[in-house]
């Protein structure tokens, strides 16, 4: 080979990669972001539904796991990049994100989209100072799942909306190790929408806060040391081995082999457990609320996956037809038609737990509706706090941190320190950071 | 004198060559399998082997999910480019650091080196704001050149160490018959060294195939290779391992193709002038 035939291979080289660039010139292509969630998948796989109607758009669709699809789209927005038109984001990213600029606001969304339609508590979490900035695709809160029948060989009976001290005795009466029967499952994973999701949403129920009115951190609180104390007594008597490392799959995974008695987790895991195929213990599960401590407020967090557009958008009037279809009533009527009502895109309608077929399709509708109303995300805790959101603190600064303070605890979880030692070195970590960061 | 081997230590040292090797495989292996069960038997606890009901169930969902072939041709492209981009670049560079070094050779080499010791997020941001003023993001070329950027160092040193065991006087004997500079790379080098080239190329590619922070960096759907197919099977939410399995096990399949057909070749070109 000449040094004329390696150039004119490199040019041929440039070339076909170059080609690409110049398709789709005419039509208006939508990049969509989204995570690998079952509902996102039915709706990549509706999508025609939405091109037959508007032909002159194109979608295409990055489809990424959520931590690395929560890392490229924020570098993409705060870069002004622009390379996607829609995004799929959650309740902790559209307060701070909607507070810099990065997102259109959807108030314009056409009348037909009916905004008064949308569940309360969703529609507060995406608001901004009046202005919605992301539409709610599907939502979810967390309450426990229980096997009715291991209930029922304990002589024991689940109220809908148990207590903490019920929960335990009810993980303490389930419990039977040589069996590989656990009484209760719980996240143990470290990580801000891991543990810490659990543990925020638990430690709210207990009357404790992340932060008080001035901002200090409350981890040296004794509300807080009940809350970490009372995880660590049903984990380490009641809860699987090797519990640190369990995350919402894992839990999953022992749940539908029948190794859980109760699973206090998202809403969404309602479905899988009930479905036959994949769950070993799909007519035997009960729901209830998530547990109180009679202090008014419930240990359920609140969650929506939603479609949000970004400020660098060149098809923001495109992106809007797409998100309003897909978060609008003839999408779920689509999905419904296509898939079963069970199938339904939940928790971000009033209209659909009004609707008979799905209240019947669907065994656990009744309760996600009470767990996301009984969520209240402008006012989370017993006692005042300056900040939104239920499991999290809607501030840039929550994802590090908690994540820090997560791995603390997951520690404590694994025998390497004290509950006292996990909480003195996230009250310690959290000062440091938020002082850091100017509060 | 030749070393004696008994029997017995020949069959010690097969066994345990094969239980390396099946040890080293067995990640492999059980992705295969996993690809072949439904979501329930994935899971299942004690894990099942190979006795179960053999599916093809998650290769049709892959397939009729995702366009294979488009993130299969994203990756030939990328990897093949990059290489061959890398290659063009590196053998003269090579040439000139084994066989006429200056005082700095050894410094620049290792400056070289020390471009792999920086983690690649530490230079992302900066990157990424060159793509998006250069219109690359989420361009094959991009990708490409980040690659090829990024391996150059190691093609370097690879070829930089073949050439070494290369005699300078058969370039010189060239030399004195009349070769050009550019003859004596391209005829007389270059077939003597075929062996190292070909194992750096085959070793290029495979780092290029399988390299996944700027490709899932930098790409959204156009240019996205089969690292970002692979990603967009895993799920925070649900349990579909079986199909991540499956989306592995065709991302993996063209590549342990070509370290299959070619394994010979490898060896013999990353032991080349392992015995004077």
């Amino acid at each position: 080979m000449n040094f004329k035939t390696a150039f004119c291979a490199a040019s041929a080289i440039a070339l076909v990669a170059g080609t690409g660039a110049y398709a789709d010139g005419h039509a208006t292509t939508l990049t969509i972001a989204t995570v690998n969630n079952g509902d996102m998948v039915r709706m990549q796989g509706l999508t025609e539904d939405f091109t037959a109607a508007n032909p002159d758009i194109t979608l295409e669709w990055v489809t990424l796991e959520e931590n690395v699809l929560r890392q490229r789209v924020t570098q993409d927005i705060a870069a002004n990049g622009g390379q996607f038109d829609v995004m799929t984001i959650g309740t902790y990213e559209v307060p701070i994100w909607a507070a810099q600029n990065w997102l259109v606001s959807l108030n314009d969304l056409p009348a037909e989209w009916d905004a008064d339609d949308i569940l309360p508590a969703m529609r507060g979490g995406l608001t901004v100072d009046g202005e919605l900035y992301a539409a709610p695709f599907y939502g979810e809160s967390s309450m426990v799942m229980y096997r009715k029948d291991l209930m029922e060989a304990a002589g024991l009976e689940m109220p809908d909306a148990p207590t903490w001290d019920e929960i335990k005795a009810a993980a303490a009466a389930m419990t039977d190790k040589d069996a590989e029967v656990y009484g209760i499952c719980l996240r143990g994973k470290a990580g801000w929408g891991e543990n810490m999701a659990f543990l925020s949403a638990m430690a709210n129920s207990y009357g404790a806060r992340w932060f008080d009115e001035e901002w200090t951190p409350q981890f040296d609180t004794d509300a807080w040391k009940a809350t970490l104390t009372d995880y660590l007594d049903l984990m380490n008597n009641y809860g699987p081995p090797g519990a640190s490392t369990n995350g919402f799959n894992e839990n999953l995974s022992l749940f539908q082999q029948g190794k859980c008695g109760m699973w206090i987790d998202a809403t969404v895991a309602a479905s899988f457990v009930t479905n036959p195929q994949d769950s070993t213990v799909a007519d035997q599960v009960g729901f209830a609320l998530a547990p109180d401590k009679g202090l008014g407020k419930r240990g359920n967090w609140l969650w929506a996956w939603s479609l949000a557009i970004p400020a660098g958008s060149d098809s923001v009037d495109a992106a809007k037809k797409f998100v309003a279809w897909a978060t609008s009533k003839e999408y779920t009527a689509l999905v419904a038609e296509n898939e079963g009502w069970a199938n339904v895109p939940p928790g971000t309608r009033i209209s659909l737990y009004e609707n008979e077929n799905y209240t019947s399709a669907a065994p656990f509708a009744d309760m996600t509706l009470n767990s996301i109303n009984s969520a209240d995300p402008t006012n989370p805790t017993v006692d005042p706090v300056p900040y939104t959101g239920v499991q999290f603190v809607a501030i840039p600064e929550f994802a590090g941190i908690a994540t820090q303070v997560g791995q603390e605890f997951s520690a404590a979880l694994a025998g390497q320190q004290t509950a006292e030692e996990a909480l003195a070195k996230a009250q310690a970590l959290t000062t440091d950071e938020m002082e850091a960061a100017g509060y | 004198m030749a070393r004696t081997v008994t029997n017995q230590r020949k069959f010690i040292n097969t066994v345990a060559a094969w239980a390396v090797g099946l040890l080293i495989f067995f990640p492999i292996l059980w992705t295969i399998l996993t690809s072949f069960k439904t979501e329930a038997t994935a899971i299942a606890d004690p894990p099942v082997f190979l006795f179960f009901d053999w599916t093809l169930e998650n290769y049709r969902v892959v397939q009729e999910r995702s366009d294979y072939m488009r993130f299969l041709w994203n990756s030939v492209i990328i990897a093949g480019g990059s290489t061959f981009l890398g290659i063009l670049i590196a053998v003269p560079a090579a040439w000139s650091m084994a066989f006429v070094p200056s005082a700095r050779t050894k410094d620049i080499l290792l400056w070289m080196l020390s471009t792999k010791m920086l983690p690649a997020v530490g230079v992302l941001y900066p990157i990424y704001l060159i793509f998006i003023k250069m219109g690359l993001l989420d361009s094959r070329v991009g990708l490409t050149v980040v690659l090829m950027l990024i391996n150059l160092p190691i093609i370097i040193w690879m070829l930089y160490t073949y050439f070494r065991e290369i005699p300078g006087e058969i370039l010189e004997a060239a030399r004195m018959d009349g070769a050009t500079l550019r003859e004596e790379i391209i005829y007389v080098l270059t077939p003597m060294a075929i062996p190292g080239i070909a194992s750096t190329v085959l070793l290029n590619i495979i780092l290029a195939w399988n390299e996944a922070f700027w490709t899932l960096n930098l790409t959204a759907a156009k240019a996205a290779p089969l690292t970002a197919f692979i990603a967009s099977y895993s799920s925070p939410e649900g349990l579909f391992y079986a199909k991540l399995s499956a989306a592995s096990t065709m991302a993996i399949a063209p590549i342990l193709i070509l370290g299959w057909f070619s394994q010979k070749q490898l060896v013999r070109g990353l032991t080349f002038g392992a015995v004077k």
